[in-house]
């Protein structure tokens, strides 16, 4: 016997508990952070009209593939999109809502390098559609800011922000913090400025040190000193939420803060577990299609993407994802948000609810609360996640 | 068939390093019973780990043909001991089975603790002994200082000790010419008796089945006879005989004084036993051979696999490897702790290393190793006696009137600067001296220890506080009565059988600290505080506390990180499989044996 209800959730796909977006990633930057192991290039040259052809052609491959989609967002990532032609821009957001219906509260983000060219050009990205800009501002300390290899000055990065405040009403920039030898009352210092400066949204990232970057290397060779304990970072963490909090920008993710209602729609996609296409070197995508979620990848060198866009399909990798790997990746993405996971959406995606010993023992040890059939992770259990995921995982 | 008066059998007995292998390599070399590219270094130690580790475990047999100075051709048959302290049972039946040994000793270092034991045992077997002085070409060598000391400390003559450096090929000439003129042929001995054998080992060949080593002493053996084992009764056709030069070649028939292998398709090395006379079925000999008593095993522990889903490779492993090693003793034993796994008995700490080595080696098995553990004697209330191998069996103390426990007897040769921490060491170890003496600047000290102060790292720390001047060997004195008990060690308020272990009394506080120290670093920060403790019955004698973690988040994880982090939790979930679970906490399978090292 089957009821209307359990007729009309079988009807909706997993997806549409996230929304659906888009990413364009443009790989190219100035110069390459030692930071950084976002897929970045530095070229002499650049044709962008090969690149809006690519772009135009992996867009048209998606509409045949998922057509009659509403369209939460668009985010255009890097890199350093900010290079990017306002043009550019224009004729891909063109082709895209030429495609896809949107969504009233549509959100267009473009990241943004906070130097005094990209700011004249964030009046042609606000009329290309551009409704939110992510500033890559990193410290507001210029001796910070050479050691993290960026190009901008305090200064210029301040008057790069009041540009883009005056042009868009959806502002978020982001800092890195638990940087070499710094101490915990200077980051709160400069994390005040910050709170002063904010206007809607704020990305509070610890530094972590990557392998295959700069600094991952010097870590190896144990030439990177001053990187603060797991004490000192664990403090500087709670300083940090104690402090948004109460400048009314509360985390709404492991390390993103914003004032109710501006929580950037497209990052939550890939956190609430919806459809996302990534289109563009290195660019990742979870698209569902006919029953089946795939995870997409494409190739990180920019010629061989483009080689492959003009030849029909961007796409280095399309396999389709095991129900275990979806309920996982689902709940990895979901508890770092405020708002939890659904444990009935895990339950339907594995094929088997969470392990009820696993549930009892975390909430016995005070990383998460239960409300229903919600999960959340708690203040405590949020700093040590990866550790809180890894009890679910293996349960 | 050779006559005993051109036969020389002869062992070599050495300090590990001193130059045994090499010695034996060279012999073969300048003999030509290996042609010059085959040959390699240590060429009788077969298996990869003695070569490694530059000991011998079975004893090995090459034959030698040596045209002398006399001009006449001698066969010379060397068997090749082991040379560690484990060992010590095998070697000196070995040696019940040739007349002479060489002495080798280091002429840089001097006499140790291990050359005494060997060549005592040499003595007791009634060799006659040449002293050999090796590395003469070192810059420090000293010849006379050594020689001396083997007169002072073995009380043999050396005045006539051939000096050599096998390194070099110095002086092996003499060496060989030594061997037929000092040592005498094998006694007695007739062709036409009935046959008279001692079976002097014996090993596992995967292809050959079990191949023994044997020593005629009366009669002839050859291809298609029907043999009987004295003891074991077992008989058996005999597939093929011959001797090692040292690849295995057959030969028409082994007559007296010969050492050969004979092949007669015995399925494992249980069914035949070290020492045991082996005679014709139809014509035996009226007496056997005295025979040896098995050795037995001395040091227990328990080896689990890492993956519990391993546990039968281990089991096959085991066995195979049992089929070649008649010391090495193994029963299932099922811990709360760790799953199903194995309790088995060594000779010895090296000998329980090896074995360890080579099931993770050649079977690709990864193993948890418990606490080595001795065998106590138990003694009821109600008078009767259980021997304990295993803390984790220990009944109620309350059931128990004493306990004792085995002891030991240790020679220690250490440089007059080190002695100080020796006889520290010994003292911390419950040791009693028993005799202290000087010779040639070095320190010769005898102490009584319990073994199960010595099974784990004694040796290590041996080392480590003479900066590896000390030698060391012991023998087994027998059992005593002293104030033991078990302690328990309570991880998260849960009791760890694994982690159980017998101690004195008296340092069951100093012991308890050491290892909840030592835990407290090798069990990873879990998501709550964790205490640890050690406890004698219901009674806490030591307790450390491991904080819980504070941070281990990812800062960003965004759509294209997915995979990546997932990857990552992947691999996280692999590792997790090499902790062992014990309610709530995870123990890394190393922390079992590293939490018994004592620092210091």
């Amino acid at each position: 016997m089957r009821s209307g209800n359990s007729c009309r959730a079988a009807l909706t796909e997993d997806w549409q508990s996230g929304g659906f977006g888009i990413y364009i990633h443009w790989p190219f930057c100035e110069s390459k952070c030692p930071y950084c192991d976002f897929n970045s290039h530095v070229a002499a040259e650049i044709d962008e009209s090969r690149w809006v052809r690519a772009y135009l052609q992996e867009l048209d491959r998606y509409a045949a593939l998922v057509p009659d989609r509403l369209l939460t967002s668009v985010y255009f990532g890097g890199g350093t999109p900010s290079l990017m032609a306002p043009d550019t821009v224009a004729t891909v957001m063109e082709r895209i809502r030429h495609i896809w219906p949107v969504r009233n509260d549509f959100e267009v983000t473009l990241e943004a390098n906070p130097g005094s060219v990209e700011a004249g050009r964030f009046r042609g990205y606000e009329q290309a559609g551009v409704n939110r800009v992510s500033m890559g501002v990193q410290a507001l300390n210029d001796d910070a800011l050479r050691r993290l290899g960026r190009l901008h000055s305090v200064k210029e990065a301040l008057s790069a922000f009041d540009v883009a405040r005056n042009q868009f009403d959806r502002v978020s920039f982001d800092l890195i913090y638990a940087r070499q030898g710094q101490a915990l009352a200077e980051w709160e210092t400069e994390l005040k400025q910050a709170l002063n400066l904010a206007v809607d949204h704020l990305s509070l990232y610890q530094l972590t040190i990557e392998p295959g970057t700069a600094f991952g290397d010097r870590y190896d060779r144990g030439r990177l000193s001053g990187l603060p304990d797991e004490d000192l970072s664990a403090d500087m963490y709670q300083a940090t939420q104690t402090l948004c909090e109460d400048a009314g920008f509360s985390a709404y993710e492991v390390s993103n803060h914003a004032r109710t209602g501006s929580e950037s729609r497209h990052n939550l996609i890939y956190w609430r577990y919806g459809d996302y296409v990534g289109i563009g070197p290195g660019a990742h995508g979870r698209v569902t299609i006919g029953g089946d979620r795939f995870a997409t990848e494409t190739p990180l060198i920019p010629n061989a993407w483009l080689d492959m866009a003009d030849a029909g399909n961007g796409e280095s990798l399309c396999r389709t994802l095991a129900r275990q790997d979806q309920a996982e990746e689902f709940l990895m993405m979901g508890l770092r948000l405020r708002d939890g996971v659904d444990l009935d959406r895990y339950a339907r995606l594995r094929g088997e609810p969470v392990d009820a010993h696993v549930l009892v023992h975390l909430e016995e040890i005070g990383m998460i609360l239960r409300e229903g059939q919600t999960v959340k992770v708690t203040e405590g259990g949020r700093m040590v996640l990866n550790a809180v995921i890894r009890e679910f995982l293996s349960g | 068939m050779t006559e005993l008066s051109h036969i020389r059998n002869f062992s070599i007995v050495a300090h590990i390093d001193h130059g045994k292998s090499t010695l034996a390599d060279r012999l073969i070399q300048l003999t030509g019973t290996v042609a010059e590219r085959d040959m390699k270094e240590q060429l009788l130690d077969a298996m990869d780990i003695e070569r490694e580790r530059g000991i011998t475990i079975k004893a090995n047999t090459v034959r030698i043909e040596y045209p002398a100075r006399d001009g006449q051709t001698y066969v010379l048959n060397l068997i090749d001991t082991p040379g560690h302290v484990d060992f010590a049972y095998e070697v000196s039946r070995s040696m019940r089975a040739v007349e002479g040994s060489l002495l080798v000793v280091d002429a840089t270092q001097g006499v140790e603790a291990q050359t005494l034991a060997n060549v005592y045992t040499a003595i007791e077997a009634d060799h006659e002994i040449v002293p050999v002085l090796n590395k003469i070409d070192l810059p420090a060598a000293e010849p006379d200082r050594v020689r001396e000391q083997i007169e002072d400390v073995i009380g043999i003559d050396a005045s006539d000790a051939v000096e050599i450096s096998a390194k070099t090929g110095l002086g092996i000439p003499d060496v060989l010419e030594a061997i037929v003129t000092r040592l005498p042929p094998p006694h007695g001995g007739d062709p036409d008796a009935p046959l008279k054998a001692m079976l002097v080992d014996s090993k596992y060949d995967q292809y050959l089945g079990v191949i023994c080593i044997v020593r005629i002493i009366d009669g002839t053996l050859k291809k298609g006879d029907r043999i009987r084992m004295m003891k074991t009764g077992g008989t058996y056709d005999v597939d093929d005989v011959g001797v090692y030069r040292p690849a295995m070649t057959h030969v028409a028939a082994l007559g007296p004084g010969e050492i050969g292998y004979l092949n007669a398709s015995i399925k494992q090395v249980r069914d035949t036993r070290v020492g045991d006379t082996i005679t014709h079925e139809k014509r035996p000999c009226a007496t056997p051979l005295p025979g040896f008593k098995p050795s037995v095993p001395v040091v227990f522990c328990g080896l689990f696999p890492v993956d519990a889903n391993e546990f039968e490779d281990l089991r096959d492993a085991i066995e195979k490897l049992a089929l070649n090693d008649a010391s090495f003793t193994y029963e299932m034993e099922t811990s709360a702790a760790l799953g199903f796994g194995f309790r088995c008995g060594f000779l010895g700490l090296l000998h329980l290393e090896v074995v360890r080595d080579r099931l993770e080696r050649e079977y690709g098995i990864e193993l948890i190793t418990t606490a080595p553990s001795v065998i106590y004697h138990l003694y009821h209330r109600d008078g009767t006696r259980q021997d304990l191998h295993n803390p984790a069996d220990m009944p109620d103390m309350s059931l128990v009137d004493h306990i004792e426990e085995p002891r030991i007897k240790a020679t220690i040769l250490v440089p007059d600067d080190y002695l100080g921490d020796v006889l520290k060491l010994c003292q911390e170890r419950r040791g009693i001296q028993l005799d202290l003496t000087y010779v040639g600047g070095r320190a010769m000290t005898v102490y009584d220890l319990p073994l199960n102060e010595v099974v784990f790292d004694f040796y290590d720390r041996l080392k480590s506080v003479t900066k590896g001047y000390a030698s060391f060997d012991y023998e087994m004195i027998g059992y005593r009565e002293d104030n033991l008990v078990k302690m328990s060690i309570l991880v998260n308020d849960e009791p760890v059988d694994a982690l159980a272990m017998m101690v004195h009394r008296d340092r069951a506080e100093m012991r308890g600290r050491a290892m909840c120290e030592k835990l407290k670093e090798l069990i990873p920060r879990h998501m709550f505080k964790i205490p640890i403790q050690a406890a004698i019955g219901a009674k806490v004698i030591a307790r450390e506390t491991l904080s819980a973690m504070r941070k281990d988040v990812t800062a960003k994880c965004y759509g294209g990180d997915a995979t990546r982090k997932k990857k990552l939790l992947d691999k996280q979930k692999a590792g997790k499989k090499k902790m062992r679970q014990f309610g709530k906490v995870e123990i890394p399978q190393e922390a079992f044996i590293s939490a018994l090292k004592m620092d210091g």
